[in-house]
Parts: C-alpha cells; sequence; structure tokens
C-alpha cells in the first residue's frame, strides 16, 4: 500500500501497523464486511416475500396450500436454523445438477447416485468447470442467500400471519358489508392495517437476521469469520508480517462491529417501546 | 450387516466416548444415522439443560440489578445484557475459545474442606466447558432481558396491595414480585428455552474442536452428509429429533405455566404457545 513497505521486516511500532492492515488480505477481510451488509440488504426484502408468500398461503381456502404454508411456518419452530443453513445449499445444488443432467445428458444411461457419490455429467455442472473464480463465488452466495431468505422468510410468515390474525375482524366484515371482494378485502383492508400488528415482531427479526449473519461462514463463503480467522492465525518467521495468535483480537474487533451495528437497531426499537409503554398502569409506566 | 440392536449397542452412546471407536465409514445403514445422530443429542441436552438451569439464577440476578435505582448495579448488568444480546452468538463462541486458548495453562485448588478439586484452566478450551460457560452467559442475558421487561410490566395495584398488607424487602419480592413477573415472563422464556436448545448446534461449528469425534447430532448429520454426499437423509433426522424435543420443552414448560397461573380465574389463564407472533430472541 505505502511506498515504506517493501520490506516490512525492518519496519517498527506504528510504521509496521500501517503496512500491517493493509495488505491485500486485509483488503479482503475489508470488503467482507461489504459482503455482510449486501447480505442483510439482499436477504431481508427476499425474506418478507417468502414470508409474505407463506402468511398467504397459511391463510388459503384451498387445503392444500394452505397446508403446505402452516407447515413451512411451523417447521422453522421446531428445527434449528443451522440444520436449514447447512442443507439447503447442498440440497438446491444437488437439485439444480439433477435437474440439469436429466435434460442436458438425456442420453448418459448410468445412474446419477453410485453409492456415495452424486455423478453428474460436466455438462450439467454448476457452475460449469470452465467458468472462473467469481462465477462459483456468485453461485456460492446465491445458495446462501437463498438459504436464509427461507428460514428468514418463516420467521417473517409467523410475524405476518400473527398480524394478519390480529386485524380486528370487524373491519374485515365492513369491507364484506360494502361488497369488497376477498381480494380486494386483503389488499385493501387487511394488508394495509396489519403493518402496525407487524412492527416489533418484524424489528425483532431484524436484529435475529443481523446476528445470523456470521453463519455465511458455515456455507463456505469467505466472510468476515473466514477471514478473521484466517489473519489471526498465528504467523511464523516465513511470513512477511509475523505474529503470535491474535484471533481474540480479530474476533473481539468482529464483536465490536456486530455490536454497533445493534446498538444502532435497539436504540430505535427502544424509543418505539417507551413510546408504547406511556401511561399505563405499570412499573414502567409510573416511571416514565 | 449387523442387526440395529448391535447398532444401537455399538454407537448409542458413542458421542460420549462409549462404544465403537471407528465411525462408519462405506455402506452408511439408516439406522446408523438414526442412532449416531441420537447418540449426539445428548451433547445438545447437556448443553441447554443446564445452561438454562445455571442461566435462570443468573437471569434473576441480572434482571433486579438492571432495574435497580444504583446505577452501580444497573450499569454492569445492563453492560453485560447488551454485549451477549447484541452481538451474535457464533462470533462470541469464537471469540470466546480464542481468549482461553491465550490463557496460560493453570491448576487452581479449591479446597472444599473434605475434598480438593484441581480446577484447570485448559478445561475451558474443551467443549463441555468453555462452549457451556458462553451458552449459559448467553442465555442470562436474554432470559435476564426477558425477566426486566416482565419485571416493569407487573402491575402497580399488585406493589400497592403489597404494601398495604406490609409485605417488605426480600418478602414482597419472594412472594409478590417474583411470580408475577415469571408468570409474565414465562411464554417469552419458553422461546427462549426453544432457542437455547437450537442454539446449542452451533458449539461444534466454532473453535471448540470435537474431540475423538465426540461430537453433537448436528455435527454427526454433517458428517454423513460429507461421506454419503446425500442432505436428504441425516439432516430430515436432526430435524426430527429436534421437533420431538421441541414438542417436550412446549410440554414441560407448558405444566409450569399452569402452576404459575392457578391463582388465576379459570377464563383468564393462557393456554402457553409457542409464541409465533413475536419471536424474542
Amino acid at each position: 500500500m505505502f511506498s515504506y513497505c517493501v520490506d516490512p521486516k525492518s519496519l517498527e511500532g506504528l510504521m509496521w501497523l500501517s503496512c500491517y492492515v493493509t495488505t491485500a488480505k486485509h483488503m479482503s477481510f475489508y470488503f467482507s464486511f461489504f459482503v455482510v451488509m449486501g447480505l442483510l440488504s439482499l436477504a431481508a426484502p427476499l425474506a418478507m416475500a417468502f414470508g409474505f408468500a407463506g402468511a398467504t398461503a397459511s391463510r388459503s381456502t384451498f387445503r392444500i396450500i394452505r397446508s403446505l404454508g402452516k407447515g413451512y411456518l411451523a417447521m422453522i419452530r421446531g428445527i434449528p436454523d443451522i440444520v436449514f443453513f447447512l442443507f439447503i445449499p447442498i440440497a438446491l445444488d444437488q437439485a439444480f445438477e439433477y435437474l440439469r443432467h436429466k435434460v442436458l445428458c438425456s442420453d448418459v444411461t448410468e445412474p446419477i447416485r453410485q453409492g456415495n457419490d452424486f455423478v453428474v455429467c460436466a455438462a450439467a455442472k454448476l457452475p460449469l468447470n470452465t467458468s472462473g473464480e467469481w462465477v462459483h463465488d456468485i453461485y456460492g452466495f446465491s445458495l446462501a442467500l437463498l438459504a436464509f431468505g427461507f428460514v428468514f422468510g418463516a420467521f417473517a410468515g409467523n410475524v405476518l400471519s400473527g398480524a394478519m390474525a390480529a386485524v380486528p375482524k370487524s373491519q374485515i366484515e365492513t369491507g364484506e358489508a360494502y361488497g369488497f371482494s376477498q381480494s380486494q378485502i386483503f389488499r385493501r383492508i387487511l394488508i394495509p392495517q396489519m403493518w402496525i400488528y407487524a412492527l416489533p415482531g418484524l424489528s425483532n427479526l431484524w436484529m435475529i437476521l443481523i446476528k445470523a449473519t456470521p453463519l455465511l461462514f458455515l456455507l463456505g463463503i469467505e466472510d468476515i469469520v473466514y477471514w478473521a480467522k484466517e489473519l489471526g492465525g498465528i504467523k511464523t518467521g516465513v511470513y512477511e508480517y509475523p505474529h503470535p495468535d491474535w484471533r481474540a483480537w480479530y474476533f473481539g474487533a468482529l464483536m465490536i462491529f456486530y455490536l454497533s451495528l445493534t446498538y444502532l437497531s435497539q436504540s430505535v426499537l427502544d424509543k418505539i417501546s417507551a413510546r408504547l409503554s406511556q401511561g399505563q398502569a405499570t412499573m414502567a409506566g409510573k416511571a416514565g | 450387516m449387523t442387526s440395529c440392536f448391535q447398532t444401537l449397542s455399538d454407537y448409542g452412546l458413542r458421542s460420549i466416548g462409549y462404544g465403537e471407536r471407528l465411525l462408519p465409514k462405506a455402506d452408511i445403514t439408516l439406522c446408523e444415522q438414526f442412532v449416531l445422530i441420537g447418540s449426539g443429542m445428548i451433547w445438545n441436552i447437556y448443553f441447554a439443560v443446564l445452561a438454562l438451569l445455571l442461566g435462570f439464577f443468573f437471569a434473576t440476578i441480572l434482571a433486579l440489578g438492571k432495574n435497580s435505582n444504583l446505577s452501580l448495579f444497573s450499569a454492569p448488568c445492563r453492560l453485560f445484557i447488551f454485549i451477549f444480546r447484541g452481538s451474535p452468538l457464533f462470533i462470541q463462541f469464537f471469540f470466546a475459545y480464542d481468549l482461553f486458548v491465550l490463557l496460560p495453562r493453570l491448576g487452581f485448588d479449591i479446597d472444599l474442606g473434605f475434598l480438593v478439586v484441581t480446577v484447570e484452566t485448559r478445561w475451558l478450551t474443551k467443549a463441555w466447558l468453555g462452549a457451556l460457560i458462553v451458552l449459559f452467559f448467553n442465555t442470562s442475558a436474554y432470559a435476564g432481558e426477558i425477566f426486566y421487561g416482565a419485571l416493569r410490566a407487573v402491575p402497580s395495584q399488585d406493589l400497592e396491595s403489597a404494601d398495604a398488607f406490609g409485605f417488605t424487602g426480600i418478602k414482597k419480592f419472594r412472594r409478590i414480585i417474583w411470580p408475577t413477573m415469571l408468570r409474565l415472563a414465562w411464554p417469552s422464556y419458553t422461546n427462549e428455552a426453544i432457542f437455547m436448545f437450537h442454539a446449542t448446534t452451533l458449539v461444534f461449528f466454532t473453535g471448540f474442536p470435537a474431540w475423538q469425534q465426540k461430537g453433537d447430532a448436528i455435527y454427526y448429520a454433517s458428517y454423513f452428509a460429507d461421506k454419503t454426499f446425500n442432505p436428504f437423509v441425516p439432516y430430515p433426522i436432526v430435524g426430527f429429533y429436534f421437533i420431538l424435543l421441541t414438542l417436550l420443552i412446549i410440554g414441560l414448560f407448558g405444566l409450569i405455566n399452569r402452576r404459575l397461573n392457578k391463582h388465576l380465574p379459570t377464563n383468564e389463564r393462557k393456554r402457553l404457545r409457542f409464541n409465533k407472533y413475536n419471536l424474542m430472541r
């Protein structure tokens, strides 16, 4: 980075540090913070879409769709999210490759599952062996994003279906009395009124989503956890910048990053909750 | 081809070091997957039950501390709750493990009067203690916040009645405030307990090594998924076990909830359900 960084072994103190924190690997580390933010900003709307679909399906008048929706919303409450994070990317990957194999290599008669192997023809591989590194990265990230969207969609679906159920019945009945069709009631009455009930649950969900982002590491993405492990590990004299085990420092930095991220969100939440408990006959209300 | 009973005796307690040493490598049967993943559940239950039991008491202290008028008490409690609720558990595991590794390897003698126990700091780098401490702190912080919220929501009439009847100090807390606090907090606390069981699946994916391949349910599940390259069998098995466990917790916490609400008229009692409307975490 700096011109004096050519021979780091001769440097000391702050000069050494300034060179150390600007190495190419550190730049990748800093970039991975943007990956986290990118995941957050993409996963949140995706989860809302999944959740909205799930919540709507669970209210459907068709039995099959309704039970599908209800099953989707219920499963997240019984099964740890990590199971889904591990399962979905590899399951999706195999499903895609299976389908492509069936379509692209229909002349291959050998079974795909041979004992403990999953064999598809070269043309069905995702991404193709010939494609560049960045394609692999994007593909991996997309699978991870889908896993996040699926899991948090179920969370959001629970919040939204609770909010839909909380809209007073009389509002719906009024709509019916005025001759609204079912879809008009849904669009014009139910949806606009449910947000106020969904707000606490959704803001809570936002906090959970922030705190789930380091799980990207489990999905094989080179995220902040990966780089903290990589950079913090002991570096012997063979390396340009030898240092002892600094992982605790790196993870300490990650702790601070997440604490400040959640602190910002929490302060907004606290303001809202203080508003809502004002004047209530409780300890909080009396104190306030 | 061994029978499933044979597999059960070979691998039923594999996760805590009894039975067959080598994990199945080839021709993995469905039975082996069920047994070994079930064996791993021992760790999940161990972590969650101990963390919740210890955390319950610490959480009460944290909630009272946070509610204190003296900043000497409230500030550290606030900070503790903030740190453990504000950062991801996943990072906490990594951070704690790497701190524990840096600690000098010492042995402390604790004199219990009749017995001297040597506590060694290297135990902290083992999952059974190190990860348990992280989980204990984590659930204490979450439960502490839940209890704090409930404490602030104790109806002021209850407190006035307690004053009128001459309750003070410890007695007022134990007989009036604490039961009401628990009753109000119970649905959210049930959620927290379920999340705690789910959170135990993270332990062996962080720094804490699964020594001699003694791991939890998901450790074995991902082992099988890697070996057979087929995720469609082991992960649903984990899901199955956890659904059973979740139902068990809801049943158990429902019983406690009934006891907490015993004094209320029947029409005011609320049945405990997994609170899907406001997932508190």
